[in-house]
Formats: C-alpha cells, structure tokens, sequence
C-alpha cells in the first residue's frame, strides 16, 4: 500500500485547480507541471476557470502568467475586477502577469519559412519575470486565425507543448468547442494529459452548466457530468456522486422545541446529523414545526438556514409571529439565514451547487428545506430523487441535521419523491375531517435507532406554538376535537356522580355508625338503669336477711333455749 | 491617414526623401535568421538605395523587445516608416511577396 502511494506521488504530482470540487473530483487538482486543456463554447467559463487557477496559484506562492489573445490586459483587470477579483494587486506582488498577444491577420505577409521562436521568447521572458510556475493560454487557437500556415502552425504547437512540459510549468490551455471535435482546431491531438470539458446545455429552458472530465492520464477521476455554478465567487463544483456512504453517526441529539414531540421521540429529539421528513396536506403545519425547530436552534446558538421555495423571508417572519414564534430576533444575530427562491428559477443541478455553496459559506447545525417536494417541478421524479440523495449524502456528511417538509396528497401514503426511505426520522400530518370538523394529527411514523411512540396525537396551532394534547381513545379509536372534548366532559360527568356515590354512601355509614352509637348507650342506659334496679332489690334482701338473723337471736335470748344460768 | 497617402504619394513620384526604417527580429543566429538577412539587404540595396535604414534585434538577447511589436514569428521584418506598420514574416525568400508586403515599387519597373 505505502509502496503504491509512494510510486503515485512520484509519477502523479497534482496541483489544486483553486476550484472548489474539482480537487475532489481529480483526486488532487490538475497535473502539477503539464498542460491541461479546457474546452468549451463560448460564454462556459473558460477564461474564469483558467484566471481562479492562476489565483490560487498567487495566492499559494505558485505566481501565474496569463498568455491572453484575445482581452487585453485593461479588459482583463476590468472584467475580473467586477468580479471583486483584484488582479491589479497581484501584479503588483509580482504573483500574476497578464502576456497581451496580438495578432492581426491582415497586417502578415508571408514569405518563406518561419517558426514561432518569437512566442518562446515571449513566454520564457515573461515567465522568468514573475518566477511562474503556472500558465494559461487563453485560447492559443487563436495564432490560427492570426498567423498564416497551418502546417508550421501545428508542428510549432507541438514544439510548444513540449517546452511547457519541459518548463515544468502547470498549464491550461483553453479551447473553443468545434463542430464535431472538442476543438476547433483539434488542440485535443497536442494536450494528452488532462482534457476537462464545460458544457452549458439548456433542458426545458433551463440552463444548467456542466463540468466533465474526459481525459486525466495517469490519475483515476470522477466520469460524470458535474455541475457547476458561476457566479461572484468564481466557479465552484459539486463532486456530487463522489461522496460515498461513510459518513459518521452522532449520539447526539437535537431538541425539536416541541417539548412533547421530543418525548415521542424518545425524550430526546432528533439524532444531531440525521435527515428528517415532515409530511402532511396543506395546511397541516409543516412550516410552523419548521419554523419551531429553527427558533429552538437558535436559541441553543447553533446555526441554522431555512431554503424556502414558496414563502419570501419576511413572508415567513409575519407568518411565524401569528404563532407566537419571533424569527427576526435571530435573523438580526446572524444566526438564522434564509434562502428563498422559486424552485423554476433555475435547474436541479444549480439548485444543488447553490445549496451546497450557501452551506459551506455559513456552515449551519440545522438546515430546513420548506418544502422540498417543490423541487419537483423543476425535474423528473427520478432526478429530484438523485438530486435529493445526493444533497442529503453532503449534509449528514457535515453532520447537519436536515428538517424537509414535504406536500402530501390526500391519500397517498407514500410520498411522490420517494424520498421517506432516505430520511431517517419521518413524522406525518394529518388532517382528519370528523363530526363536520378538521382536526390534526402528528404521529412518528420512524425514526431510526432510537425508541418513539407510536400513538397518534393530536396537535393544535395557538398562538403560543404548537401545543400536543393528551390522547383520547374512544371505542372507534382516537378521538379528536369536539369528540375528544364531549369525551373530556362525559368523563367528567362521570367522575362527578362516582364521587357524589361515593359521598352518599359515606354518609349513610356514618349514619349507622351513629344509630349504633346511639342505640349502645341507650342499651347501657338501661342496662344502668336495670343495674340500679337489681342493686337495690340485692341490698334489701341483705337487710330482710339480716332482720331475720336479728330476730331469730333475740328470740332463742329470750326463750334461754339453750338451758344455761 | 492623410501621412499615408502622402507617402504614397511620395513613392510613386519616387522623390527620395523618404526614408524606410525596416526592422528584422530574428532569435540569435540560425540559418533563418542569416537568410532573411541576407535576401532583405540584397532587396534593399537593389530597390531602395540609400534611402532606407535596417534595424536588426535579436529577441534572444533583447527578449523584451518582442512585445513591443508583438513578434510571434521568427523571422519577422518590420516595416516601421512609412506608415502604415507591415509585417512580414518568413525568410524574405521570395522578392516579389516582398515587394507587395512592403509596398515597394520596383526599380526595374520604374525604369
């Protein structure tokens, strides 16, 4: 293995393109010290992937001359300087030098051999210059048009190539796309080393540019037609299927700023870094636990963008506040962004690259797609699902928790896109129409790796944020609105005549404990009473007893019976 | 522009005042170079006698010189004065091509 990688770095020096992407899709940026040819028609961006190479060549102590034969040096600076590129500066560090080649057709004769040993001169001279180490030649195609004889032209374009090469130099050479062949002048037959290909086709009346890399000998690269955006940053482009299925798995969890949401969710929330679908009809709110979720994001002073494809910024501001949920406060903190566009405005492919060039510019915790089944418009079901896959692959790759609302048709359990089987969490909305009355449902219809309930609740709007109440299971299932109330109030009236029951046998019980009582003492009354009674008539006896003693005594006393003195 | 005409003028007329400021670059001394050299000076002295001036700039010892005319091609002559700027590229191997890119009148048809 460190044999190979080792045997790679000798023979397959590369050089960063200073194109965001692109590095990634060649493993490494362009061949260090050989040409590479850009084609391309005209207006795809040749001459500005050929300048933010030389830029980041400046900027990385690898100074750049740029060979021109077509702008001139004025129109170059000024041109790029409306970019918000100062090339101006850079030459004045000596790390960047604009070579105005000219040629006009009428003003040659020719008789007689020549070569183009003037051109060396040129280049080597300004080269040494500035210490180049990275050159472009935008577009040598040009000395065709300029100068007289193919056939010189074409052995000296060779000799050219070569003297690059042996230069050292890492160049691009730029080419305007012929007929059948990817240069006018088949430039493709000298640059055998890297040939990359811009293409600006338009489906459907969208444009949408592409970037492909045909040739890269030597070097294994991505095969596919990526996109790329253009625009005040330069060029940047999205390896898009490069990414691969290893991005990792956090422990951590995001709160959802529903609190009884979070305990469907297993008291937690969502995993941080996982992808979750909000499905429902209109009107179910989607945006609003969207919205939530954003505020609770922020309020923990984590990031968080909202892409909204049908609501304007401060459409959704206004909208939110009804609910009691104030977005501006963090949007003045910076710390929540919107991106709304209208999905038509341009194609899936751009729709992505803007994406990923807005991500990567604010580096968010959260990012809420409202509602993400708009994209369908733009595409087939087919491209948005690899659009889709792809876009949810770059956020869990940067452990992004991903919040998309998505539009479902009444009826339909599977969403259009397709796109449930890529989330990892998927809550459903739903409307129920009952009892001539609309009431709303959230269930948890997954979530992967971590317990959830599986009830169905019912959810309202308030004014104070969403509000989830307390489930009622009537005998045909969950009850909901006015069913649920007239439940509450049937339980209640219930409850009220158990107690009043309740009461009144108490009541009854301590009667009888009181009779009881009542008739205990009468009982000892009279038990008393019949106590005294017997004592008495006892005592008297006693006494009758004694009188008959007494008697007896004084009887024998008097009758001396007994024959004494 | 009206410079032009005059010295056209001044050409057919054939009055000698004008004087041609030619200049050959040539990249240090490769037959091409030594043949151009040749072939124009012999051109010269055959049809503009004493009346023109030649600048040769060898670009591997003045490398700068060749943005100030934008030379591509080696050899390429020059032809400053009279205006308008020409360019002739090649080894100068054939007169008449010489001639017409230069706007020389010939002496022999003169005569």
């Amino acid at each position: 293995m460190d044999m190979k990688s080792d045997l790679n770095k000798i023979t397959l020096e590369k050089c960063s393109s200073g194109i965001q992407g692109l590095d990634e899709i060649t493993e490494g940026g362009l061949p260090k010290g050989r040409p590479t040819l850009i084609c391309g028609s005209a207006g795809c961006g040749k001459t500005m992937f050929a300048m933010q190479f030389l830029i980041n060549g400046a900027e990385n102590n690898e100074p750049g001359l740029f060979v021109s034969f077509e702008e001139t040096q004025e129109e170059l600076e000024k041109n790029f300087a409306s970019l918000g590129i100062d090339l101006k500066s850079l030459e004045d560090q000596e790390k960047f030098a604009v070579e105005y080649i000219y040629m006009e057709r009428s003003e040659y004769e020719e008789t007689g051999e020549f070569d183009l040993e003037g051109l060396f001169i040129r280049l080597a001279y300004a080269v040494e210059q500035i210490g180049a180490k990275r050159i472009v030649l935008d577009t040598i195609e040009a000395i065709f048009s300029g100068l007289p004889n193919e056939f010189i032209l074409r052995s000296e374009l060779r000799r050219l190539f070569s003297w690059l090469k042996s230069k050292g130099l890492t160049a691009i050479i730029t080419g305007e796309r012929g007929e059948n062949t990817l240069t006018r002048y088949g430039l493709e037959e000298y640059v055998a080393d890297c040939v990359i290909l811009l293409d600006n086709p338009v489906v459907d009346k969208i444009s949408t540019r592409n970037l492909r890399i045909i040739k890269y000998r030597g070097s294994a690269h991505g095969s596919n037609e990526y996109p790329f955006l253009m625009d005040e940053d330069g060029i940047s482009v999205l390896p898009v299927t490069s990414l691969l299925l290893n991005h990792d798995a956090s422990n951590e969890f995001i709160r959802t700023g529903i609190e009884r949401l979070d305990t469907m969710l297993g008291n937690n929330g969502f995993y941080k870094g996982s992808s979750v679908l909000i499905t429902g009809s209109s009107g179910t709110g989607k945006s609003s636990i969207g919205a939530i979720f954003a505020e609770n994001t922020c309020k923990n002073g984590q990031k968080c963008i909202i892409f909204a494809f049908e609501e304007s910024p401060k459409q959704i501001i206004r909208n939110m506040r009804s609910i009691g949920i104030d977005l501006q406060p963090w949007a003045d903190k910076g710390l929540l962004k919107f991106h709304s566009t209208r999905p038509t405005l341009y194609g899936l492919e751009t729709h992505l690259a803007t994406i990923h060039k807005i991500i990567n510019e604010f580096q968010p915790d959260v990012v809420i797609f409202d509602p993400i089944s708009n994209l369908i418009t733009v595409g087939s079901p087919e491209e948005v699902k690899s659009m889709l896959t792809r876009l949810i692959d770059f956020l869990k790759s940067k452990q992004i928790t991903t919040l998309s609302t998505a539009l479902r048709m009444m009826g339909q359990i599977e969403t259009d896109i397709g796109v449930s089987s890529l989330m990892d969490t998927w809550i459903d909305l739903k409307s129920i129409e009952t009892n001539g009355e609309r009431n709303r449902t959230i269930d948890v219809v997954k979530t992967r790796g971590m317990y959830h309930s599986n009830q169905v609740r019912e959810y309202k709007i308030t004014n104070e944020g969403i509000k989830l109440i307390d489930v009622y299971l009537g005998p045909s299932g969950i009850l909901t609105g006015s069913a649920r109330i007239s439940q509450i109030s049937n339980e209640k009236a219930e409850k009220l005549i158990r107690q009043q029951e309740i009461e009144r046998k108490q009541r009854k019980l301590e009667q009888k404990r009181q009779t009881m009582a009542a008739q205990i003492t009468e009982i000892k009354a009279q038990f008393e009473a019949e106590k005294l009674e017997l004592d008495r008539i006892i005592e008297q006896e006693k006494l009758k007893e004694e009188a008959i003693e007494m008697e007896r005594n004084v009887m024998a006393k008097t009758r001396h019976s007994n024959g004494d003195k | 522009m009206t410079g032009d005409s005059e010295s056209d003028n001044i050409n057919r007329t054939g009055k000698n005042s004008e004087i041609w400021n030619l200049t050959l670059y040539v990249a240090g001394q490769t037959p091409k170079s030594i043949e151009a050299f040749a072939n124009l000076k012999e051109l010269c002295e055959t049809h503009l006698k004493d009346k023109y001036v030649i600048n040769v700039i060898d670009l591997v010892e003045n490398p700068e010189m060749a943005k100030n005319d934008q030379i591509l091609a080696i050899p390429t002559l020059v032809r400053k004065l009279p205006e308008p700027v020409k360019k002739i590229i090649g080894t100068l191997a054939n007169e008449e091509n010489v001639l017409v890119g230069l706007d020389i009148k010939p002496v022999k048809k003169n005569l």
